[in-house]
């Protein structure tokens, strides 16, 4: 966040303090709803899952094996965006008590989380003096960051930051051909999405290799994903080329994107229902005649029992089938570009490509929504609904109301994050790590082979 | 005529030169440097040759030429700056000049970037000139891990790779067609061009596509040798070399080849009453701009009395001719008598006729890019200085079409400036400018040699410069280097 942003951000906090967007609360006058430093100091002691971010971010390194590698975790970047527009980057810490300690005492209105580097980033000057320029990324998850104003062109139903039950399947969707092809495809297995607690998701691969990549490999993976041709701030036009779709396009359109964009778009966003929106799609028809044609269609008033959106899209459907047209240079692929071009996810290319990226961390509070980062289970995410997701002043009723007592799970069953933590421990957290120390293992044995057998020699 | 004789290069690198002149390998993996006994100013020559190759194929890149349009301009390129009646010193001329330019690339992180990627390029293209049996004896060089798909797997994922192979356009795999299984972090370029089927982490590469996996080898052989030779450099050769070697190098990494135009050419003379018209049909933007802002103004400030004053002398405008041009306009803001006093002498000063004799050169697009104009200044290049709306208002003034601005701003996006006025240099004259746009000179004389329709071939390609000019810097190369983003 530059300084400009974060200034904005501070306005607009403060504006969302005062008004009382949220929903109305049981026990609202005790703690009001929206954002503030004091909320998130409790958030941070009570509610904030410090030990499991430890344990992520430890990948396994906890000093158990004799594998593994104890400057692991102090390589790591944290970055901490505080209440005065302070923003701390190159924060890394040693131990849990250090990181959570530090988290309790800064009270950061956002953390962000960055690469491994070479060496400990906290003392990346007195590494530079050494004259070996070591200080350098050498570990990041791949990481993907989707956000739903980049679609103000295909969603007519809210624009800029705002979000409804309307636009938000387009996230989902997003989530299915993503997830799925960086499984199937990529051959990943620990995956963790998130709500960015806005407008948008985020997506950590942590697999070894996922954090291995290099970024030319970052990059390929990116363009793997891309559809839209020319460069990113120019017209995002899906081009689709070539007598078939590759398998991963082939499979999105006909498992997820076709039936989605039948489904709900159509309906939902009424794309086809005035001429200012139908033009927008005829504009997508590379061939003059034919989008004349539908276009007198169209204009011509008539009454339809069915949904006018779904009549229209028919029509289309089945000039561009027919015989009539088949010859035409650059209409065989058109309907999936059309398709495509409403439902394809719209990915921060940038974001991917590089290991220096910082993106926030899960379970961070949103500072406009007072929303928390939770987990969005991907073999679920029709379910995720964005505005129930718990409130920062929601947390904090729930564990005024539930009285106090030590335990610090206890605590979050009390709350409505109880769900989001247990998902993250149980669906991402144990498997992964689990992982991790065989992968442990695994090197350090074969090291241990090595060295044995030039032990031996 | 050098005197220094002969120079052995070596990087003393202890392995076995087990790619030079290999007879199997025609295409040398520069996995050691030579033995071989270079002559100082062949040292310089050579290096020079494969800079020009290197040169094009970066521009060529940067246009977005065609895999095809790349495969027809290397071809070119090797044949005319890297061919020899001899076949033997054809390829001791490779290697050499390969190792001198490591020497010279590998001192900056963003120079060993810039040539690992040219070199990487020019490699692929020669790999795929190599017949399939030569292509096979290169694979078994690199040594390279990957089995072939045996037949059952084939059978399992017939159906996927057809459809591949249709969806890029190509025929069919038949049922003898060898694929390799390869992890798919090894042919990122195939994987970003969705070129192959990706399962469970593994590509299918077809047999026409392995030299992605040769390509992806020799690039990060390259890429740890650079930082090898490096090393080495600031360790020992620098200082051991320093009067010999090191000036060369030095300088051959920041300057380069082109034409000089410190001095107009001999038949180029222009004449005061030619400027008005000659500024519309062949000053390039940033001279015409400056142009234009004086005529509005009758007023620049320094950076734009240079930049423009000695393209001017450059375009062949001479002394007594640039001080009335110059006074006509100035007269009308300051006076003629402050002109006199005031900014007389800097022109004079311009054509080396006051204070030192320093004569002094126009400027490259690598010069005036570089340059940071401020408030009230019009110097600079528009690509790289006006804001997108202005340089569209700017282009359209120009003469540009819709259809070439588009094109003209993406490039400006991705910050390739020379490569945008290229492109505006070839939508305003309707025809092509194949060695890109280095220098605001250059750009006049291409233009006004295309509105002669002149041959081509006058004199500025004629006299390859072998002279080590530092007028026109090979490194129009924009780097973008990733900054520290931070998302929310
Ligand atoms: S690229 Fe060179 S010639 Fe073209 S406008 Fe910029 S500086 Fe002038
Ligand atoms: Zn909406």
């Amino acid at each position: 966040m530059n300084r400009e942003e974060a200034e904005n951000c501070r306005e607009d906090m403060e504006i969302d303090g005062n008004d009382s967007e949220m929903p109305a609360q049981r026990h609202a006058d005790i703690i009001p709803d929206g954002f503030n430093a004091n909320y998130l100091k409790a958030y941070y002691g009570k509610v904030f899952p410090h030990s499991d971010i430890f344990k992520w971010m430890c990948y396994g390194h906890d000093g158990k094996h004799p594998g593994c590698d104890p400057t692991y975790l102090s390589r790591r970047e944290f970055s901490f965006t505080l209440d005065n527009d302070i923003y701390l980057r190159f924060q890394s810490y040693t131990s849990a008590y250090e990181l959570e300690s530090s988290i309790k005492e800064k009270c950061p209105f956002k953390i962000d989380i960055g690469p491994v580097y070479s060496v400990n980033p906290a003392k990346r000057h007195a590494y530079a003096q050494t004259g070996d320029n070591v200080f350098t990324p050498v570990e990041r998850e791949l990481i993907f960051d989707i956000d739903i104003t980049d679609y103000d062109d295909v969603r007519f139903c809210c624009s800029g930051a705002d979000i409804c039950l309307d636009c938000w399947p387009l996230m989902t969707v997003a989530i299915k051909v993503i997830d799925t092809a960086l499984r199937d495809d990529f051959g990943f297995n620990h995956i963790l999405w998130v709500y960015s607690g806005r407008r948008g998701v985020h997506c950590w691969v942590c697999d070894g290799k996922a954090r291995r990549l290099s970024n030319e490999q970052r990059a390929a993976i990116t363009d793997y994903f891309r559809v839209y041709k020319g460069n990113e701030n120019s017209n995002k036009k899906v081009s689709l080329v070539g007598p078939v779709l590759h398998p991963f396009l082939a499979r999105s359109y006909t498992d997820v994107l076709k039936d989605f964009f039948e489904g709900k778009v159509l309906l939902n966003q009424n794309i086809l229902s005035t001429e200012e929106k139908y033009e927008k799609i005829l504009e997508m028809i590379p061939d003059e005649s034919v989008a004349a044609e539908l276009r007198g269609k169209w204009q011509e008033k008539r009454k339809a029992k069915d949904d006018i959106n779904v009549v229209r899209w028919e029509q289309l459907k089945s000039l561009l089938y027919s015989g009539k047209v088949k010859h035409i240079q650059g209409l065989r692929r058109c309907i999936e570009e059309i398709i495509f071009s409403f439902t394809y996810p719209r990915l921060d290319m940038e974001v991917s490509k590089h290991m220096n990226h910082l993106l926030k961390a899960p379970f961070c509070v949103h500072p406009k929504t007072g929303r928390v980062c939770v987990p969005i289970d991907p073999n679920n995410c029709e379910e995720f609904d964005p505005t129930a997701v718990p409130t920062l002043s929601q947390l904090l009723q729930e564990l005024n109301m539930s009285g106090s007592r030590a335990d610090m799970d206890d605590e979050l069953d009390r709350t409505s994050l109880g769900r989001a933590v247990r998902y993250f421990r149980s669906s991402f957290l144990q498997p992964l790590l689990k992982s991790c120390k065989e992968e442990i293992e695994s090197a350090y044995n074969s090291r241990l082979q090595q060295s044995k057998n030039s032990l031996s020699w | 005529m050098q005197s220094l004789g002969t120079r052995r290069v070596n990087h003393q690198n202890d392995a076995v030169a087990v790619a030079v002149a290999g007879a199997a390998s025609p295409l040398p993996l520069y996995r050691s440097a030579p033995p071989l006994e270079v002559r100082l100013e062949d040292f310089e020559a050579f290096a020079v040759d494969r800079l020009r190759v290197l040169k094009a194929i970066s521009d060529g890149l940067s246009r977005g030429k065609k895999p095809e349009e790349m495969k027809n301009l290397v071809d070119e390129l090797l044949k005319t700056h890297m061919s020899h009646p001899k076949p033997p010193e054809a390829v001791n001329k490779d290697v050499i000049s390969h190792f001198v330019l490591r020497l010279v690339y590998c001192r900056t992180e963003d120079l060993r970037k810039w040539f690992l990627s040219m070199e990487t390029t020019l490699f692929r293209y020669r790999f795929k000139r190599e017949s399939e049996e030569a292509q096979r004896a290169l694979m078994a060089d690199f040594n390279l891990p990957y089995k072939a798909v045996n037949t059952a797997e084939f059978e399992s994922v017939k159906d996927k790779l057809g459809q591949v192979a249709r969806s890029i356009g190509q025929s069919l795999p038949t049922a003898d067609a060898i694929f390799y299984k390869v992890p798919f972090e090894d042919v990122p370029e195939l994987v970003a061009g969705r070129r192959v089927y990706i399962h469970r982490g593994n590509a299918y590469v077809a047999m026409n596509q392995v030299v992605s996996l040769v390509v992806t080898q020799f690039r990060s052989f390259l890429s740890k040798a650079l930082i090898l030779t490096n090393r080495k450099w600031t360790s020992s050769i620098k200082e051991q070399e320093k009067d010999r070697l090191t000036p060369i190098v030095e300088v051959l990494s920041t300057s380069y080849l082109g034409p000089d135009y410190s001095q107009p050419r001999e038949s180029a003379e222009i004449s005061l009453k030619d400027i008005d018209h000659l500024a519309k049909s062949s000053f390039p933007l940033c001279m015409r701009h400056l142009y234009d802002k004086l005529k509005e103004d009758h007023h620049l400030k320094h950076g734009g009395r240079m930049q423009l004053g000695l393209f001017l002398k450059g375009v062949g405008l001479k002394l007594d001719d640039a001080l009335a041009f110059w006074r006509a306009e100035f007269s009308q803001k300051v006076g003629a008598e402050r002109f006199e006093k005031e900014y007389a002498y800097n022109i004079r000063h311009n054509y080396g006729r006051e204070g030192k004799r320093t004569d002094y050169t126009p400027f490259s697009c690598q010069k005036v890019i570089s340059s940071t104009p401020g408030v009230g200044d019009h110097h600079g290049c528009p690509f790289r200085h006006f804001s997108e709306e202005n340089l569209r208002a700017a282009l359209g003034g120009m003469g540009v079409g819709n259809r070439g601005m588009d094109d003209i701003i993406d490039k400006v996006r991705n910050r390739h400036y020379q490569v945008a006025c290229t492109l505006t240099f070839e939508a305003v004259h309707g025809s092509s400018c194949d060695a890109g746009i280095n220098h605001p000179n250059q750009y006049f004389i291409d233009s006004q040699k295309i509105l002669q329709s002149k041959l081509i071939s006058s004199s500025y390609n004629a006299r390859p410069s072998r002279m080590l000019k530092t007028i026109i810097s090979l490194a129009n190369i924009s780097i973008c280097k990733p900054a520290h983003h931070v998302k929310q």
